[in-house]
């Protein structure tokens, strides 16, 4: 029986080296509250495990030109503490802070969700419907790739072997917008989504939407981006029919499977009245309103 | 309130809160559980398991296995040697042993996903895991049943080729999946449907719940090389530990000691073995120490849920709500052997109504599931969701108030239960006042809200038990029990014993010993153990403070009749004697001449116990988009005779209510097509988290102390798991505008039943 090698390097060149020389049985390492349970129920039997942790940075929230860059490997604790971010991307910050229970907040990180692709991960629809940007850092340097570009299906991404997602950049917020994520599980902590929905608008001065991005979770093999369901809140006052139609695009965009935890038809409807919901909420937020805060069903 | 039975209520220490005993160990993580005992040498168990949920073993072959270094012992079916068969009496039903063997390593067949196969003992859990791998087991595929309605079909697969229904006449032609039959009643059902003024029916499903208990189970077994054993397991009963295991190896028993731990919740389903023998087993193949624990998944596939249940139900009552008949067929799962709970379904089912004419057949059916264990009023919760739905059904027929109409059908001490006791010292129609009377019943809804309401029924148990108090040097006490404190016993023990005695409950320490150490007992189950085992405690007690008095007598040369007890201090009640108190202090630092140590031991079987009855109240409201329910106020009433720890017997209310919303709202074992459980997590089988459920409000009514215990205990720990299935589904249900008669209520199901799915 051969154990586990654990490592940690101290730059992400180091990291990249550890991957290309575990030749496919290295697995990087943030918080380990999928990678661990994993490796524990004997799903996951990597060789080398490589702990991203000691990477300058990785684990750090910063403000950069107005916008934000969160570390894939910062925990939930840190990003709910984090002021800044709360006031400019509370649906990212409520998404990021759903994941598991106080004790995973401490080590549970964006980037782990992510990557771990999970179609029904939480902050996965937040960061796309805020339009963030992964930063990736491979072999021949970084670059840059929307979240919704990254998962690919159940358990896969588009990553690399040997690349490194090092953290999300959020933009600068315009005014007058807001963001939120709702998510349905049948018990009210410690579940998983049986769907899940992200909305982020801005407004105009006067409160007509100017731009609007929905995402759907757990409904599909992967977070959804649904544009149609954008669409149909841009240039409305979020009155019924615009709602209404907001609703339909979200239910055309489902495609997903009848499991133990949900049916299609369940799926799908309740998608649609989460994306509504979510939809008010962003606005609320968006015209600096925290009314509806905390709605979450 | 007082029925007259008892002594003035003047107690000193019985119906106080104190710090339990146990407490402080368990919430700093000193306290010993089964899998945290080492032994020098000791080998790690790991067990193989059936990856189908009906097979023929062909072959296994654990040659590989054997030849890896590391692995000292592998054991299967053929290692056990089930001594003469027949049945041992398992805490709230009789286990067949042929079954319980081969449920801890299968025979020729496998019966359910997870059924164990084979073990091995190895030097690290490493080794133990690669050796499973390389141990081949060959099967032939059998079809497989799930579901207990389809079990009972013709053409169903049939699990067991020499089951022929029991209880039928003449005996079947062919073998089925139904083990048994059992049939009760009285009266004439057929004339009083016919003159019937209402009749309600329903078809009610409960789905498969597992006891949810946060201890997987754990032991480690030592063989002696001279044959004598021990076993440190959680359990139950240790002394149930010790019969099984000794029974399905062939042992004598005084060759096997069991040594419990401290138990993390039980809940009746451990109340039978998985582990111990096969540990045992291993261990003497090897002659080193094997330890094995389940892991979570294991727990789910392979130790007893408690049964699904399919039900119909057919009720006859006037028009003024009074019930003349009923008719029941109760249809419950088994799992892969015999002994589903449902003729305690049966006899539970109208045990809270006075009804004359009752006709109840119970089905107990087997299937490709794991073999159900007890949980917590094994067979009454199922029961009582259908009757109290149907009667539910029949209040808003009736347009009656739910708890005026249980007043009017309510048991009356003398009436005759449909089983055959009489009934007695019983507070139901006290407990639906008591419910009446509370604020949260006459508290006005919330538009969007609606209440449930519905009651329940438990026997609650006496039976054998053993029990000792030592007065140590000092004057202190300690008292011996036999059953594994899982609710808070020592508690109650030291307590009881504390208030015969006349100490304050500082002085008074109790311990759980080992089979070896104290007098045989029953297990932790059937509510018995305030009941019986504090019986022999306070026995035990009034034995010691005897020989106290006896003691004092002799030291001032006195007659016994002039010396008084009390608190603790014995007084010379002789005016023609000059003498100081003498106190238990004093009388222990002299013990050696009066006759030496100062103690007492009694076994005894504690005939009496009294029955009990819940009456629990929900207020929920449910999200018309999503179908998910949120309980918002909650309220348990109960008949607990006597409330020695109150906290405690508050804390069994609130923890019954718990598991049975979970079972209402959420809790299911989910199958697919191939007959695998799809849901061995605890993240898809979902029990309540402590954030979805408000703070639970109890009502102890101590209207009828039992008296025929010392200080008024009646059984507390099963009653309220009955009630809550039907409080939610009422409520639900008329949130819904319909009759919810499938439980789990999950938020697809409700969402469904609504029209909006
Ligand atoms: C009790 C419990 C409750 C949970 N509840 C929720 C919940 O409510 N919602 C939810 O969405 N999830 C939940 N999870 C799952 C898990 O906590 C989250 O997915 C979490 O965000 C994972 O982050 P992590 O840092 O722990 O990831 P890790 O376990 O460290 O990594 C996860 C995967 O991502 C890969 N990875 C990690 N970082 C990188 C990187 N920078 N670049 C490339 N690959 C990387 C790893 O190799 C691994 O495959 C729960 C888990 C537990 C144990």
């Amino acid at each position: 029986m051969s154990g586990v090698e654990y490592i940690s390097p101290g730059t992400v060149a180091e990291a990249i080296s550890a991957l290309q020389a575990a030749g496919g049985n290295g697995r990087l390492l943030a918080g380990g509250t999928d990678l661990l349970v994993q490796m524990r129920g004997g799903r996951a039997k990597p060789k080398v495990v490589i702990d991203l942790k000691g990477i300058p940075g990785i684990a750090a929230i910063r403000e950069e030109a107005g916008g934000f860059i969160i570390g894939a490997a910062a925990s939930g604790a840190l990003i709910g503490e984090h002021e800044g971010l709360r006031k400019a991307w509370p649906g990212v910050v409520e998404a990021a802070n759903l994941i598991g229970s106080t004790q995973v907040q401490g080590r549970a990180s964006l980037g782990g969700n992510l990557c771990n692709a999970s179609p029904a991960a939480d902050s996965v629809p937040a960061l796309i419907a805020a339009g963030a940007i992964c930063v990736i850092a491979g072999p021949n340097g970084q670059r840059e790739a929307p979240v919704e570009t990254i998962q690919s299906g159940p358990g896969k991404t588009t990553l690399g072997k040997d690349e490194v997602l090092m953290a999300f950049k959020l933009p600068k917020r315009p005014a007058h917008s807001g963001d939120a994520y709702l998510r349905l599980i049948p018990r009210t902590e410690m579940d998983i989504a049986v769907v899940g929905a992200a909305v982020s608008v801005t407004l105009d001065a006067p409160g007509k939407c100017i731009s609007a991005r929905v995402s759907i979770g757990a409904v599909a093999p992967t977070a959804l981006l649904v544009e149609t369901a954008g669409s149909a809140l841009v240039g409305s006052s979020f009155d019924d029919v615009a709602l209404a139609n907001l609703e339909a695009a979200v239910a055309v965009a489902c495609k997903p499977i009848s499991d133990k935890r949900g049916t299609i038809e369940y799926r799908t409807k309740v998608a649609a009245v989460l994306a509504r919901r979510a939809a008010l909420i962003a606005r609320d937020r968006a015209q600096g309103s925290d009314r509806a805060q905390g709605a979450a069903s | 309130m007082s029925d007259g039975n008892q002594p003035p209520v003047d107690f000193k220490v019985v119906g106080q809160r104190p710090i339990r005993p146990d407490g402080v160990d368990k919430v700093t993580g000193r306290a010993q559980f089964g899998a945290d005992f080492h032994l020098p040498g000791m080998l790690t168990g790991r067990i193989k398991r059936s990856p189908h949920a009906h097979a023929r073993i062909v072959s296994i072959d654990a040659s590989a296995a054997e030849k890896l270094p590391g692995v000292k012992a592998i054991v299967t079916g053929v290692d056990l040697d089930v001594g003469a068969g027949g049945d041992i009496e398992a805490g709230e039903h009789a286990a067949a042993m042929k079954d319980v063997a081969a449920n801890v390593l299968a025979g020729d067949k496998v019966f359910y996903q997870g059924h164990a196969v084979a073990a091995v003992a190895a030097t690290s859990p490493e080794v133990a895991a690669e050796a499973l791998d390389l141990i081949v087991v060959t099967y032939e595929i059998l079809p497989h049943v799930i579901d207990v309605d389809e079990a009972m079909m013709p053409g169903a697969p049939v699990l067991h080729d020499d089951m022929y229904t029991k209880g039928v006449t003449p005996k079947p032609a062919k073998p089925s999946n139904v083990a048994q039959r059992h049939v009760m009643g009285r009266g004439d059902v057929k004339a009083a449907f016919a003159s019937a003024g209402v009749v309600i029916e329903g078809r009610y499903t409960t789905a498969a719940v597992h006891q949810g208990y946060i201890e997987p189970h754990a032991c480690v077994a030592s063989w002696g090389a001279d044959g004598q054993s021990t076993i440190w397991c959680s359990s139950q009963g240790q002394f149930l530990v010790r019969a099984m295991t000794a029974r399905i190896l062939n042992l004598p028993l005084s060759d096997l000691k069991v040594i419990p731990a401290e138990i993390g919740g039980g809940f009746g389903g451990k109340t039978t073995v998985y582990l111990e023998p096969v540990a045992l087993a291993l261990s003497r193949k090897c002659g080193r120490p094997v330890k094995l624990v389940m892991s979570r998944e294991e727990v789910f596939l392979a130790s007893g849920p408690t049964s699904g249940a399919s039900m119909d139900i057919k009720l006859a009552a006037t028009k003024d709500g009074k019930i003349t008949a009923a008719e029941m067929e109760l249809r419950y799962q088994a799992g892969a052997f015999a002994g589903s709970p449902v003729n305690l379904g049966c006899m539970t089912a109208f045990a809270c109504y006075d009804v004359e004419n009752l006709a109840l057949v119970g089905l107990d059916v087997v299937s490709n599931r794991p073999k159900v264990a007890a949980y917590r009023a094994p067979g009454a919760p199922m029961a009582a969701f259908a009757v109290e739905s149907a009667i539910d059904d029949l209040a808003r027929k009736l347009d009656m108030d739910p708890i005026d109409l249980r007043i009017l059908n309510a048991v009356k001490d003398g009436a005759k239960t449909v089983y055959g006791a009489t009934v007695r010292y019983s507070a139901f129609i006290e407990t639906l006042e008591a419910v009446k009377a509370h604020p949260h019943y006459k508290a006005k809804l919330k538009p969007g809200q609606a209440r449930g309401v519905a009651a329940g029924f438990w026997f609650n148990i006496g039976g054998e038990s053993s029990a000792a108090v030592h007065v140590d040097e000092d004057g202190g006490a300690t008292v011996v029990s036999s059953n594994p404190d899982i609710g808070g016993s020592r508690a109650s023990m030291a307590m009881m014993a504390a208030e015969t005695l006349g100490l304050p409950i500082e002085r008074v320490r109790c311990t759980i010993a080992d089979t070896t150490s104290i007098g045989f007992s029953g297990s932790t189950g059937g509510s018995r153990v305030t009941f019986a085992t504090g019986m022999a405690v306070v026995e035990a007690a009034q034995k010691v403070v005897a020989d106290l008095k006896r003691r004092a007598a002799q030291t001032w040369e006195c007659d016994i009749a002039h010396v008084e007890w009390r608190d603790g201090v014995a007084t010379c009640l002789d005016p023609s004697k000059n003498v100081k108190p003498l106190s238990m202090k004093v009388l222990a630092s002299k013990s050696a001449k009066t006759g030496g140590p100062i103690a007492a031991e009694v076994s005894l079987n504690a005939q009496g116990a009294a029955a009990g009855y819940g009456v629990h109240v929900c207020d929920l409201e449910i999200d018309a988009e999503t179908g998910r329910t949120t309980v918002v106020r909650y309220t348990a009433a109960q008949d607990v005779g006597r409330a020695i720890h109150p906290a405690y017997v508050e804390g069994q209310l609130q923890g019954g209510a718990a598991q049975g919303v979970g079972w209402a709202l959420n809790e299911e074992y989910v199958y697919n097509k191939q007959g695998l459980l799809d849901n061995a997590s605890f993240l898809d089988y979902r029990m309540p988290v402590a954030s979805d459920l408000p703070m639970i409000d109890t009502i102890l009514v101590e209207a009828k102390p039992n008296p025929r215990h010392p200080y008024g205990a009646k059984g507390v720990g099963e009653v309220p798991i009955v009630p809550p299935l039907a409080a939610v589904s009422n409520a639900v249900s008329a949130l819904v505008g319909k009759r919810m008669t499938a439980l789990p209520l999950s938020p697809v199901s409700v969402l469904a039943a609504m029209g909006k799915g």
